[in-house]
């Protein structure tokens, strides 16, 4: 079996899950013919027809309504946002509506919503976005945010067989760099569960996405350079967020960081910081630290995206005053 | 033969033009030396790209200088217009310069917007121009504020907001529109229709047989207009200029054109039907009709216009040196300008040369489960 990249992998994942499900059926900008800005869904059109590869007018707040429509029929539309950052244009539909259908009117939305992620690409601040953490704060949706090809693809069909909205953040950054051979047969990956990307005993790093690599690199600088063993959290899916995971690596080494490549202020970082403070706080020899970008829009010109966005070197510095503190 | 292309422009032959009538042999070649500008920097910039000096995406505008510049033209020096990401030619009539384009393209930290923003993302009050953003139909409403504003205060100003096809599916786009509509701002709304929202053909976009017809939907005043004829779209555009300027309130202009690059110079326009470019490069240049026009009306020579053409070439050559020798931008920059107060956010506390509190901070010795 031939390796796949992570796009290649999401590919595989809906080609698979319209093949087994005909009440699945992809809707975007540029999706079909086209193939995706990204490539994601090449070919998809060729395979399925235009009636369930729907190429839409650039109206965010309509893909994202009528998927929700379409998805109290039955159906299980899995919705392209052309880059993420495209998502607050769907944001009244997303928090008004879906979020709170099945609560407060037995409507459930089984739909995916997902779309190319992040930075590290030289985007400038429209196409560079994580906003994950705007959702985070939404009671009713569900946030997956894969690491790897293989996670990307299980992650992938498990959204689109959930009877909830999940939101799937796709790292465009990791796109075509990070590829592997996919797990044989039915490949899903459970929503909820976060993976242990590198077992260690000195100090824990959980993040998501693609600061997971970032986090193995640093793991093996400090293993190489300093004989600190760094444990990595890689989360994998946000929300609902996997407690026991969290828990499990604070007992283990009690010093723990947080790397995210969001902004700070009101990020994911808190949210879980707060949470190893009410369930583990005991065990903590250190206090939770976090590495994240700064508090501003991501800037374009490569001396100011590599200033704002974290990096290496600030999770080795950060690791290294929690082994000694 | 080439093949018959499905979007083909029209014909808009205006044969009277009251207000590109009056208009100059000086203001002739000025419209000439703006598109000449506009496609030759972007000519320029493809070469930068190419050598990795252009950072991020570019984006064309060949085939739509006519429309860009034509309409920008209309306006006085101080009103004011939004441009996209195809309306380099515009900004350039209101004073950009390709220095400054050149340094934004190249991310460079003396740029318009010290490196933070992409291509031409940028903007200035004081020439009468404001950056746009990449969420298409924003600008709509923002510029409908500005011309509210200008209504509030009594002045003499007037609004433009470019917007391609594919952004009037918007929201922004409707509720901008519909708000200029019922404050009767001086705006003036101009959509380019050059065929294609990155692949998305207008027929896939809207299933309205043109966009002026919709002005009639928001009580406003559409106007149709042949974009790759200069004259008609100056003709045009004044006209909606100066509706607004008398209190009018807001014209709808659909300008007909074509792109004949992809959305960006990546995209390889797999999903243009074949000949489809070819016949508009070959049969609807607005830089050669125009040129045309020029000599049949102004008797403009060739070795004139080829006399333009080389102060252009000798005005990008010099802005591409200067360009490429200013610096990126100083990486502390990045914290500098989120707020009005504080100015400047401190650097997370892991960078160099920063001491944090937590590594300052003297701790009781009694402090944590494992102190000895």
């Amino acid at each position: 079996m031939a390796e796949i990249t992570y796009l290649e992998a999401i590919r595989e994942a809906l080609f698979e899950e319209m093949e087994r499900d005909p009440n699945v059926f992809c809707l975007g900008q540029d999706i079909g013919a086209y193939g995706g800005a990204f490539k994601v869904t090449d070919g998809l059109m060729a395979k399925f027809g235009d009636q369930r590869v729907i190429d839409t007018p650039i109206s965010e707040a309509a893909i994202i309504g009528a998927a929700a429509g379409a998805s109290h029929m039955g159906l299980r539309p899995v919705a392209e946002l052309q880059f993420i950052d495209f998502i607050s244009c769907g944001y009244d539909m997303l928090t008004n509506y879906v979020a709170t259908a099945r609560y407060r009117a037995f409507l459930p939305c089984p739909m995916v919503v997902r779309g190319p992620s992040g930075g590290y690409v030289r985007g400038g601040p429209f196409h560079s976005q994580n906003p994950e953490a705007a959702f985070l704060h939404t009671p009713g949706l569900k946030i997956v945010y894969p690491a790897t090809a293989a996670d990307a693809k299980g992650l992938m069909k498990a959204a689109i067989r959930d009877d909830d909205c999940v939101l799937f953040f796709e790292h465009k950054y990791l796109y075509r760099r990070v590829k592997e051979v996919m797990p044989a047969g039915d490949h899903v990956v459970p929503i909820g569960k976060a993976r242990v990307a590198r077992e260690g005993k000195d100090v824990s790093i959980i993040t998501y996405a693609a600061t997971v690599w970032k986090a193995l690199e640093a793991a093996e600088q400090l293993e190489r350079e300093d004989g600190i063993s760094v444990e990595v959290i890689d989360l994998r899916t946000l929300l609902p967020m996997d407690d026991e995971a969290i828990v499990a690596t604070v007992k283990k080494t009690n010093r723990v960081m947080i790397v995210h490549e969001d902004t700070r202020t009101g990020g994911i970082a808190g949210e879980i910081t707060a949470r190893i403070n009410e369930t583990c706080f005991e065990w903590l020899d250190a206090p939770v630290l976090r590495v994240t970008a700064h508090d501003v829009p991501l800037p374009y010109s490569p001396p100011l995206e590599d200033f704002v966005l974290p990096q290496v070197s600030d999770i080795v510095a950060v690791a290294r005053h929690l082994a000694r503190y | 033969m080439l093949a018959a292309p499905t979007h083909t422009g029209g014909d808009h032959a205006y044969s009277h033009r009251p207000h590109a009538d009056l208009l100059t042999r000086e203001q002739h070649l000025a419209l000439y030396r703006h598109m000449r500008m506009t496609r030759t920097l972007e000519e320029r910039l493809v070469a930068l790209y190419r050598q990795t000096k252009v950072v991020g995406g570019l984006f064309r505008s060949l085939g739509q200088e006519a429309d860009a510049v034509g309409s920008a033209f209309a306006l006085e020096r101080r009103d004011i217009m939004s441009p996209l990401i195809r309306n380099m030619g515009s900004m350039l009539v209101k004073g950009a310069t390709p220095l400054e384009i050149l340094r934004q393209y190249m991310a460079k930290g003396d740029s318009p917007t010290r490196g933070r923003e992409l291509n031409i993302h940028f903007g200035d009050l004081v020439r009468g121009f404001v950056g746009q953003i990449s969420h298409l139909g924003d600008m709509v409403p923002v510029m409908a504020g500005i011309a509210l504003s200008f209504k509030m205060r009594g002045e003499d100003r007037v609004v433009l907001v470019y917007i391609g096809d594919g952004a009037t599916s918007t929201g922004a786009f409707h509720e901008g529109i519909n708000f200029a509509a019922v404050q009767r701002v001086p705006l003036v709304i101009v959509v380019e229709n050059n065929g294609y929202a990155y692949s998305t053909p207008t027929g896939k976009q809207t299933a309205a047989s043109s966009f002026m017809e919709k002005a009639a939907g928001y009580g406003i005043a559409g106007v149709q207009a042949d974009g790759n004829d200069v004259l008609a779209v100056y003709d045009v555009t004044k006209s909606a200029v100066d509706r607004a300027r008398a209190g009018g309130g807001p014209t709808l202009v659909e300008l007909i054109t074509y792109r004949r690059k992809g959305h960006a110079e990546h995209d390889n326009q797999s999903y243009v039907p074949d000949g489809e470019t070819e016949w508009w490069a070959a049969n609807n240049d607005p830089i050669d009709r125009f040129t045309a026009w020029l000599a049949a009306h102004d008797g403009i020579s060739a070795e004139e216009l080829a006399a333009i053409d080389a102060s252009v070439g000798a005005e990008i050559d010099a802005a591409t040196d200067e360009a490429d020798a200013s610096p990126m931008p100083e990486a502390l920059d990045a914290l500098i300008g989120i707020y009005a107060e504080p100015a400047t956010l401190p650097p997370h506390w892991y960078r160099d040369g920063v001491r944090a509190v937590v590594e300052t901070h003297e701790r009781p010795a009694s402090w944590g489960t494992h102190d000895g």
